[in-house]
């Protein structure tokens, strides 16, 4: 199942914060993470989640460190700020609220017609 | 998979990686690195999964996501730097380049030398005020050294003949303040004028160190001159306003301070600004288009639409050229100007993208100027057999022949390039060739005016 670019981006912010809020983590391990959590539904291309990174680090969500990892390579770090948590909070209000609207239509709408198809 | 060859092959390979992601202006040095741990250490996790190397190595790249791709979602988070910043220091503290910032002081050091330079003849008594034709012959020796052990200082003294390069500012210092030349007579003035055009090339040597030899380290010096000269202008806009307002500011609460601006602000201002301009030339080759050849590209149409209509205007009309002093002085900057405008469009040109418009226009600006000019040359020669030879005459007369010959030749080879007879090349290593020519013009000059003509 492919997800909409659209949708990946806008869930990359909660994701990313979402990840950061459980402990300070770097890039790979966050990819790891999302693999993890969406049972390898959500697919990120590598390179991409960088970016967003750099996006939240300037608005204040994250901050970064160098450090050096366990491997003796010299690695970024991230972890949330308090801004960074009160955007998570209310990121998850906002998807709680849509995921409800959602979830109320498909009900109304059962049974639901891709079943059948997906194989 | 400890296998040494195969680690240093892996090895190749990501520096390869790293190589094309630099090339990306939007992806900085510590965009990179962090990019790098992410590949890394996606290839160890796919290699404990049964991956060989080299495959862990190729599925790594692919899943980092096409650099094209890559460096488009870069350039939207950071549109920023795709306006080309001179980065004074580094941007990311976790990359310092260290080569920016030491030059950038060391800069800062040879220019206050030079600023001190200027005010060590004061020491002995010889004010900028009372002594001006000491500090006009000498101006060249007390700045162009200190630029010369700049660029010692930076590519490393083995890289130039340092000593040639001090016997030949020695020698030339002597020379010019040996000469018994009249104050205020045309020799000196000669000589003045002169003089910084013979050493420029010494600085020249300087710059381009070993590669002064070939056409490109040459063509760089041309490169790096123009820029030096527009960088100096906008400095000296930039000064002229700090200075008016400084003098403004004070004179408010009742301070002349006109006078110290004079006698310090200004003349080291004008001598620190140069070794900060080669700095700031060095410095940005890589951070902004050059302007030369931007300025070129606007100027070469607009100069060959003028003496064409002059040229044109002039055959109408029947009229001769008005032989004034300053005729051979206009026509001599003229020719130094199409020269400058060529110089510039060559240094920037592709050498081997074919002939196009801009070539033909370049070649009508040179035809048309070698017109005009050999009008001038005529009736300046009649001037001469009317009424004799003096210093200014014959200095004009053959800075107008050597310039004349370098646009002949110029224009010679253009036009065998245009019907495809010869590559660019022939036409940039004519002009680099030609480059001791000029100092060997200006040296003449200075050591041989002088005495020709009793230094009056």
């Amino acid at each position: 199942m492919d997800i909409s670019k659209d949708l990946i981006a806008a869930s990359s912010t909660p994701l990313v914060l979402a990840i950061l809020s459980e402990a300070d983590s770097y890039g790979y391990a966050i990819l790891q993470r999302v693999r993890e959590l969406s049972a390898g539904r959500i697919e990120w291309t590598d390179g991409m989640l960088y970016p967003v990174l750099h996006r939240l680090e300037r608005h204040g969500h994250i901050r970064s460190r160098w450090a050096t990892a366990e491997t003796g390579r010299r690695r970024k770090y991230y972890s949330i700020t308090d801004t960074g948590r009160a955007h998570l909070a209310d990121q998850r209000r906002q998807w709680q609220a849509v995921d409800a609207t959602l979830k109320g239509i498909w009900q109304l709408l059962s049974p639901d017609p891709l079943k059948p198809q997906e194989t | 998979m400890h296998d040494p060859a195969f680690a240093s092959a892996l090895e190749d390979q990501i520096d390869q990686w790293r190589a094309f992601l630099r090339r990306r202006q939007t992806i900085h040095a510590s965009d990179i690195n962090e990019l790098e741990d992410h590949l890394r250490e996606q290839i160890d996790g796919l290699a404990e999964a049964g991956l060989d190397r080299e495959e862990a190595f190729l599925v790594a790249v692919k899943r980092m996501g096409s650099l094209d791709a890559l460096s488009l979602e870069f350039a939207r988070e950071h549109s920023d730097r795709l306006w080309k910043q001179l980065v004074m220091a580094p941007a990311d503290p976790a990359a310092p380049q260290p080569g920016l910032q030491t030059d950038g002081l060391a800069a800062v050091l040879f220019a206050v030398a030079a600023a001190v330079a200027i005010k060590l003849p004061a020491l002995f008594g010889m004010d900028l005020e009372t002594h001006a034709s000491f500090y006009a012959r000498n101006i060249g020796f007390l700045l162009l050294p200190i630029l010369v052990a700049y660029f010692a200082w930076k590519r490393g003294s083995q890289t130039m003949p340092l000593r040639w390069l001090a016997a030949g500012f020695v020698l030339a210092a002597i020379v010019a303040n040996a000469w018994p030349l009249t104050p205020g007579g045309s020799t000196e003035l000669l000589v003045i004028a002169h003089l910084p055009v013979a050493l420029w090339l010494l600085v020249g040597v300087a710059y381009a160190g070993q590669r002064w030899d070939e056409v490109a380290g040459r063509m760089d010096f041309i490169r790096f001159s123009g820029e030096l000269f527009i960088y100096y202008v906008l400095i000296a806009l930039g000064g002229g306003v700090l200075t008016a307002f400084t003098v403004g500011m004070f004179s408010a609460i009742g301070f002349d301070i006109e006078p110290l601006v004079a006698t310090w602000l200004l003349p080291c201002g004008a001598m620190g600004a140069v070794v900060i301009g080669a700095w700031l030339v060095e410095a940005k080759q890589s951070v902004v288009e050059n302007m030369a050849p931007v300025l070129t590209r606007i100027f070469t149409p607009l100069f060959a639409a003028m003496l064409v209509l002059f040229l044109v205007t002039l055959l109408l009309s029947g009229r001769g050229i008005d032989v004034e002093r300053e005729v051979l002085i206009a026509f001599d900057l003229l020719l130094i100007v199409v020269l400058g405008l060529l110089l510039y469009s060559v240094s920037a040109r592709e050498p081997s993208t074919p002939p196009g418009l801009f070539d033909l226009l370049q070649v009508i600006l040179i035809a048309s100027a070698l017109l005009a000019d050999l009008v001038a040359l005529w009736a300046i020669a009649a001037r001469i057999g009317d009424m004799g030879l003096t210093p200014n005459r014959l200095a004009g007369l053959g800075l107008n022949l050597v310039l004349l010959v370098n646009l002949a030749g110029s224009a010679w080879l253009y036009l065998k390039f245009l019907r495809g007879q010869g590559g660019f090349a022939r036409l940039e290593r004519w002009q680099t060739d030609y480059l001791p020519v000029y100092a060997a013009w200006a040296a003449v000059v200075v050591v041989l005016f002088p005495p020709f003509f009793e230094f009056i």
